[in-house]
């Protein structure tokens, strides 16, 4: 089944798989968000490989760029080391093994039953900036718009969230804090 | 033209198991990890898992309109990231940890 695939498809797929396991099994927080911005870089040659040029830099500049720096930038706000990692016990990683087993056997059978009809079109030049800005800015143009207005409430939400109030509420008794 | 002929040895098939593992990857993160911080980002990763079964079956069928989703579908996970975190930083300055298994005890 393998053995006809091209090899930068397999090492692609292969790196992808292992370093998002490596995101989930990390005991280390930081080890986990640099495995995941690695993810990222191997699914943007994921998109490069599928022609889709645009997709790839803006996956490495929103994902690998903005969002895991913010992780970053929190986690190390936050000084969370190994210590301070919640330990499991063992049962609830059978039963997380088996859903997530559970969901892929699925999926896969689904697919095996009912995944032979599809077409095999390949349209060079989709994946380009030119293509896509001029679908983007005619039939998405109000969607485009609209994710502005979403971007301004989700930004007066952080800036709400993050503002440190007088008398906060809190969830705990003061004297079971360790500090402050 | 890509940088390999890769339509002729790829089937989409292999993309739709590819994208199924990764989502299957970040659900034992989210139903696995309790710290929060790795919950947010498996559930990026989950996202990131959907967006390549989108862009694959966009190139596939020659339709612009997977790789315009899956641009919407990044806006949106930044937006989430962003006061995704928020809460995280808020709930850490109440409860000095980033367990979710400790916000049992929110009451309605």
């Amino acid at each position: 089944m393998f053995q006809q695939l091209p090899i930068p498809f397999l090492i692609l797929s292969f790196l992808t798989i292992l370093s998002a396991l490596y995101v989930v099994t990390s005991k280390n927080p930081v080890h986990s968000v640099l495995a995941l911005i690695f993810t990222f870089f191997t699914i943007s040659a994921h998109y490069v490989l599928l022609n889709a040029q645009f997709l790839a830099v803006v996956n490495l500049i929103v994902y690998a760029g903005a969002i895991m720096v913010l992780f970053l930038f929190v986690l190390m706000l936050l000084n969370l080391s190994k210590d301070t990692e919640p330990v499991k016990s063992n049962w609830w990683g059978i039963a997380a093994a088996i859903s997530a087993g559970s969901l892929l056997l699925i999926i896969t059978a689904a697919f095996q039953v009912s995944g032979e009809a599809i077409a095999k079109n390949p349209v060079e030049g989709i994946g380009l900036v030119k293509a896509l800005g001029k679908v983007l800015f005619t039939r998405f143009v109000v969607p485009f718009e609209l994710t502005g207005i979403l971007f301004l409430a989700a930004m007066v939400g952080a800036v709400l969230l993050g503002k440190r109030e007088k008398n906060n509420a809190v969830l705990i008794p003061k004297e079971e804090r360790s500090d402050s | 033209m890509s940088l390999l002929n890769i339509f002729n040895q790829v089937e989409i098939s292999h993309y739709i198991y590819l994208s199924t593992v990764l989502f299957a990857i970040g659900l034992f993160g989210v139903l696995f990890r309790r710290n929060a911080i790795i919950l947010l980002m498996c559930i990026e990763l989950m996202l990131n898992a959907v967006n390549l079964l989108f862009t694959a079956f966009s190139t596939y069928m020659g339709d612009s309109d997977g790789q315009i989703f899956v641009f919407f579908i990044m806006v949106v996970a930044a937006a989430e990231a962003a006061v995704g975190l928020a809460i995280l930083v808020l709930v850490y300055r109440n409860t000095r940890k980033t367990d979710v298994s400790f916000l049992d005890q929110l009451k309605g």
